[in-house]
């Protein structure tokens, strides 16, 4: 595991103590090596003091060369135990007396080196020059130590310096274990929190506040963080909630209107079904009716005829206006029963809803208008492209209906006009035919559309009253709506929708 | 075929009365065989057990559709469905111009459709027309072959 993964605390401890540990060391080295350059210059010093007083002493043992003298002088050395051999050279560098003086001369030089006190070859030795005054030389001492004092310092230093270096360490690593608690511990509370926060979900746990600067800032951020993750939670859930008493709400209310509609529906169904026997009953009617009827109008019609025909020479005037009127009485009422029949077919018919091109309708109606009475020129206008969504055979029902009651009316007019066109009529479109024919009195408005209603007499216009009837009960079929406006004398515009 | 004679089959005795006027006023005289209801209609036609039919059948039939016991569609059907009066001219004369009697008129064979008018004068009309037609203009069908 790299350095980079290693726990907070580990980490801290390490580097506090890695520097201490640094600091330490170098301390402890600089000190030591210092301690063993002074000491070596101490020990050259002394060594070279010594010297020189042996030296001094031994002038006048060489300048008479007086060995044994210098034996004894030299002798004096082992009150240091150190000093190993000493020497004295004479000024042509012989050996002239030795210290200890059963050192082989091996151990010894065989002449005297340069001048000065040095390190070699494990020895502190110092060639020390003997003279009396400054210019005479009288020979050179050998002086030779060795280094246990030394290293014996030196290992001594060396072992307290050790001994302090692990104490040190020793308390700089539990004060670093005490004091790396104020930077961990935070951190170590603000990881434990975020963990705590993570894997429970519980976004109420907060992050203590233990110290200030940016671990404070930190801690302080992470609760706010907290707080409102708290919050959108919160928030959350309750929309949760609010969600789920809706769905169930919306369950119930869909529950209740399925109900509602099933019933409805059974209602419908019910009503359709009886809607259907009423039509088939009204089918089977109206059938019966244009048989049972009819006949004994026939038979009505029929005999006054041969009446008529057979005993012409026995009836008068009179009767045989009777029987006229006999004949035109029971043809009106055959003429009454097939418009009734014909408008209670509108009303069976099964609708067949397509788009129906009304001005070529219109047209084709005028076109057969102009037909049947050639001899009337009626000037016909019908505006192109009237279109309108609907069943075809009762708008042609419709349409033929408005356009020969038009037709009709006019019939005393020198000029006829006859319009069919489209308008505007309250922002919806309204289809309308207009004529200048006959009119009618806005007083009886409401009448014109009733069953078998007339505004004129049958001398008048011909007629049953049952066109208008039917005309409405196709435009509502239709869903749409029909009115007219009209002037006496001056002809009269029907409007309707679909 | 000018002496064919005419089947008749209609329930009401006015209008029998009147269409056989009617045909008279026209110098149409071939004998008139009425059935006044569907069963004497197919008797006529195919036989009892007590007479058997005609050897000759009739140039044309005028049919009534409202009739007692049988009604015309029937009548038609069985006309239609016997061999033997596969091609025998029948105009249906009713009062009713219901479409649906229209259209199972002309789906069951019906030669002709046409509707009684209530004025007699038109009705004498039609009489005498249908007359010179399906009498003297139309080419009846083959007798069939009979044992």
């Amino acid at each position: 595991m790299s350095f980079r993964d290693w726990p907070i605390r580990r980490k801290l401890t390490a580097m506090l103590l890695l520097i201490s540990g640094l600091v330490l060391l170098l301390t402890s080295a600089a000190f030591v090596a210092y301690q063993y350059w002074s000491f070596r210059q101490s020990a050259r010093n002394s060594l070279s003091v010594r010297g020189r007083i042996i030296a001094a002493n031994s002038t006048a043992s060489l300048a008479f060369a007086n060995d044994a003298d210098a034996r004894e002088i030299l002798s004096a050395l082992r009150a240091d135990p150190h000093v190993v051999a000493a020497a004295l050279y004479d000024k042509d560098g012989r050996l002239f007396a030795a210290y200890p003086a059963d050192l082989t001369n091996v151990a010894l030089p065989a002449a005297p080196g340069p001048d000065g006190y040095r390190f070699e070859r494990g020895l502190l030795i110092g060639f020390q020059p003997v003279a009396e005054a400054a210019s005479q030389r009288l020979g050179t001492l050998y002086v030779a130590s060795d280094l246990e004092a030394l290293y014996d310092t030196f290992r001594l230093s060396g072992v307290i310096g050790l001994a302090v270096i692990a104490v040190s360490l020793l308390a700089a690593y539990v004060l670093s274990s005490f004091l790396q608690g104020t930077i961990s511990q935070p951190i170590l509370m603000l990881a434990e929190t975020a963990a705590a926060v993570s894997s429970r979900r519980d976004y109420s746990v907060r992050a203590p506040q233990l110290s200030g600067g940016e671990l404070g800032v930190l801690t302080d951020t992470l609760n706010h963080m907290l707080g409102r993750i708290e919050e959108q939670d919160r928030a959350l859930r309750e929309s949760k909630e609010e969600l789920r008493r809706y769905a169930t709400e919306l369950e119930q209310r869909v529950a209740e209107r399925t109900r509602e509609l099933e019933k409805s529906n059974e209602v419908l169904q019910r009503n359709a079904a009886d809607l259907l026997a009423a039509n088939r009953e009204l089918d089977a009617f109206a059938y019966s009716v244009s048989h049972d009827l009819r006949a004994p109008l026939r038979s009505i019609d029929g005999f006054s005829q041969v009446l008529l025909e057979d005993y012409a020479g026995q009836l008068d005037e009179a009767g045989r206006d009777s029987l006229h009127r006999v004949r035109a009485a029971s043809q009106r009422m055959a003429t009454l029963i097939d418009d009734l029949l014909k408008l209670a077919r509108i009303s069976r018919v099964e609708m067949r809803t397509e788009l129906v091109d009304l001005s070529g309708m219109a047209r084709d109606i005028a076109v057969e208008l102009q037909g049947t009475t050639p001899e009337r020129q009626v000037e016909i206008a019908v505006a192109p492209g009237l279109e309108a969504r609907g069943d075809r055979r009762l708008l042609q029902v419709a349409v033929e209906n408005l356009l020969r009651n038009s037709w009709k009316y006019t019939a005393k007019q020198p000029q006829p006009r006859i319009e069919f066109g489209s308008v505007q009529v309250n922002g919806d479109r309204a289809f309308m035919v207009r004529d200048n024919g006959a009119g009618f009195d806005m007083k009886y408005a409401d009448k014109l559309f009733g069953v078998f209603q007339r505004l004129h007499s049958e001398a008048e216009f011909e007629g049953t009253g049952v066109g208008l009837a039917t005309v409405r009960r196709i435009i509502t079929r239709h869903g749409g709506g029909i009115w007219a406006e009209g002037a006496v004398g001056q002809g009269a515009t029907f409007y309707f929708t679909l | 075929m000018n002496q064919g004679k005419i089947l008749l089959v209609e329930d009401n005795p006015d209008d029998v009365a009147l269409t056989v006027r009617a045909f008279k006023s026209h110098n149409i005289t071939n004998e008139v065989i009425v059935a006044e209801d569907g069963v004497q209609a197919l008797e006529y036609l195919f036989g009892t057990e007590d007479g058997p039919a005609p050897k000759e059948l009739p140039s044309i039939v005028l049919l009534d559709l409202k009739l007692p016991k049988v009604n015309g569609m029937e009548v038609l059907q069985r006309i239609r469905a016997d061999d033997r009066t596969r091609f025998l001219p029948v105009v249906i004369l009713t009062s009713s111009n219901e479409e649906r009697d229209l259209i199972d008129g002309y789906k069951l064979g019906a030669n002709s459709y046409v509707r009684k008018p209530v004025d007699f004068v038109e009705f004498t009309q039609a009489a005498k027309q249908l007359g010179l037609y399906w009498l003297l203009l139309n080419q009846a069908p083959p007798a069939s072959q009979r044992p």
